[in-house]
């Protein structure tokens, strides 16, 4: 199976990461590589097949649907990385340079 | 002090006798920890501060007091917690993972956090923000991975008992390059609330200890029911200790072919030995075959990788963990955060995953990754109609140089051949140290059928107390 350059980049995009231009080419190689391999499944005869997603013993597991009281706000704020009046603070969602 | 001759109960003895007293053992842990680990590096947070709780109850409760190693991906309140990687080495979290409240209940003591392959993927600890981990037998081996340091931890006598995380082998693998016993139990016996998730399918918290015993011990408090988590199962939990001590006659081993004729020379001898010993013992000893074997790695890494893309989708660099500085607008502080915060082997893994599952892929990998997982399952059951335990090597080689394998994906991905199956049916699996070959220990993998860890203990404690591995001292900590 044939691995291209725009084939990572369109799954690196999926992923919201980016791969450096210096770097495309060796990413791709091994990407490839490394789906050849998982590709070798293809071999198995799986006509009729169910398919397991989970190995679980139980049925789905219902509960109540109600509020719990649990930390405060602060503590639940403690791991933020920039906030402002107890908020969560993000950038622009439209480009700064854009907006100036 | 050290623990290279110690274990839960005979700890606990000194304790209750009062000639130890809980507060030196956790001093004297810590400061072994921090002299013993400038060579290891098993550490990623070492709790200076540790300490016991208080009027604890030594004559009733044999882990009170009992210093435990907890891996860096399960969440500890108020102690920082990484997952060895970049995007959360800031991260303190605000509550604890189920495994941990129950430890507390158990007033073990705390001591510090365990260094890993970053978000548990890898086979040798290399793959961690914080540096490798070196094995406690000659610090030029890797110590396996991901559970890398919590093995190395036990292994060096820096604690008795350690937590583990197992999503292809990340227990057993590291604990048979150590020559210490691991189990991952059945999916669903442990739960998996505050454990960080890696593949929410095949994730589970196990114990690692020189003895099978230590292990059962902590089992028995982390394992059963627990409304945070609705994967795991509501059947009661045995006391696992009971199986400890017992013999193996009449109990029918199966010794799998293709794991076998995975391993040769000294090592297929030395497995071959302990399987010798359990058939003079009286187990029946029957020849299967898992004619899958050859397919499980790329099976595992469809899946696991798929269920990976998925679960780190949260970081996102806005509640907590790492967040890039130059970000012009909200899609860039996501790709920046996560491709300065994710290390190589995560990418990797968050790229293949979201591969597999991507419009065109999915059939062709995702579904028919899960439909030979299926197949795996089938075999396994078949296995087990007629046959108690599986045993074989847990790995086809020991412990590997640091940084002979790190910069090919797909040879340290087939390190997981023989442990992965377990991860994929969901059974218990273990290894127990099996001998040396060329002075690194190897394992035996023993397996058993789902909710069955009880078979696991009765083996592995038969074949412990038969080789007496847990006499050797690691070559790198003799003084």
């Amino acid at each position: 199976m044939e691995i291209t350059e725009e084939t990572i980049k369109h799954v690196a995009g999926l992923s919201r990461l980016e791969i450096d231009e210096k770097e495309i080419g060796k990413v791709t190689e091994q990407m490839s590589s490394i789906i050849n391999m998982a590709d070798q499944l293809s071999e198995v005869d799986t006509e009729g097949v169910e398919e397991t997603v989970q190995v679980v013993d139980r049925d789905t597991v219902f509960r109540e649907d109600k509020p719990e009281h649990w930390e405060t706000r602060e503590e639940l704020m403690k791991n933020v990385p920039e906030q402002a009046n107890g908020f969560i603070k993000v950038p622009v969602i439209i480009n700064k340079d854009e907006d100036e | 002090m050290n623990y290279l001759n110690e274990d839960i109960d005979s700890l606990n003895e000194k304790l209750a006798q009062g000639t130890l007293s809980a507060d030196k053992l956790a001093q004297d842990t810590v400061e072994n920890i921090k002299k013993t680990d400038e060579k290891l590096n098993a550490w990623i947070t070492v709790q200076e501060d540790a300490k016991p709780d208080e009027d604890l109850d030594f004559a009733n409760n044999k882990l009170a007091g009992i210093p435990i190693a907890i891996k860096d991906n399960i969440i500890t309140k108020d102690v920082k917690t990484t997952a060895a990687s970049h995007i959360l080495d800031n991260y303190i979290p605000v509550y604890d993972a189920t495994v941990i409240d129950r430890l507390k209940k158990a007033h073990v003591t705390f001591v510090g956090k365990t260094n890993m392959d970053e978000f548990a993927m890898g086979s040798s600890t290399e793959h961690s923000y914080f540096g490798a981990t070196h094995n406690p037998w000659d610090f030029d081996k890797v110590p396996g991975g991901s559970s890398g340091g919590s093995a190395a931890a036990v292994a060096a006598g820096q604690v008795v008992a350690a937590l583990g995380s197992d999503t292809g082998g990340s227990i057993r693998q590291p604990s048979a390059f150590n020559g210490i016993f691991g189990i991952k139990p059945t999916y669903g016996r442990v739960s998996r609330w505050g454990l960080i998730a890696f593949a929410s399918s095949l994730d589970e918290i196990g114990v690692m200890s020189k003895r099978a015993k230590t292990s059962a011990q902590v089992l028995n408090v982390i394992a059963g029911a627990d409304d945070h988590d609705s994967t795991l199962s509501t059947r009661a939990v045995p006391d696992f200790t009971e199986y400890i001590g017992k013999d193996v006659k009449g109990l029918r081993v199966a010794v799998v072919k293709e794991y076998m004729d995975a391993v040769d020379g000294e090592m297929h001898e030395v497995i071959q030995k302990q399987i010798d010993v359990l058939k003079d013992a009286g187990a029946i000893i029957n020849e299967v075959s898992l004619p899958l074997t050859k397919y499980v790695v790329p099976d595992y890494y469809i899946i696991a990788s798929s269920e990976a893309s998925s679960n780190l989708q949260r970081f996102d660099g806005i509640r907590y963990g790492y967040r890039a500085e130059d970000a012009k607008n909200l899609l860039d502080v996501y790709v920046k955060s996560r491709s300065e915060g994710f290390g190589e082997e995560v990418q990797r893994r968050i790229l293949l995953g979201s591969f597999a599952l991507s419009a065109g892929s999915y059939d062709r990998f995702f579904r028919q990754a899960s439909k030979v997982r299926t197949l795996i399952c089938n075999d396994f059951d078949k296995i087990f109609a007629d046959n108690d335990v599986i045993v074989g090597p847990t790995t086809t080689t020991p412990a590997f140089n640091i940084g002979s394998e790190i910069s090919d994906p797909i040879k340290m991905y087939n390190n997981d051949i023989l442990t992965i199956s377990a991860n994929l049916a969901g059974i218990p699996a273990a290894s127990v140290p099996a001998g040396l070959v060329d002075g690194m220990p190897v394992g035996l993998q023993v397996m058993a059928k789902r909710f069955d860890e009880g078979s696991i203990f009765q083996v592995a404690d038969f074949i412990e107390r038969n080789n007496k591995f847990y006499e050797k001292t690691p070559a790198g900590m003799e003084d």
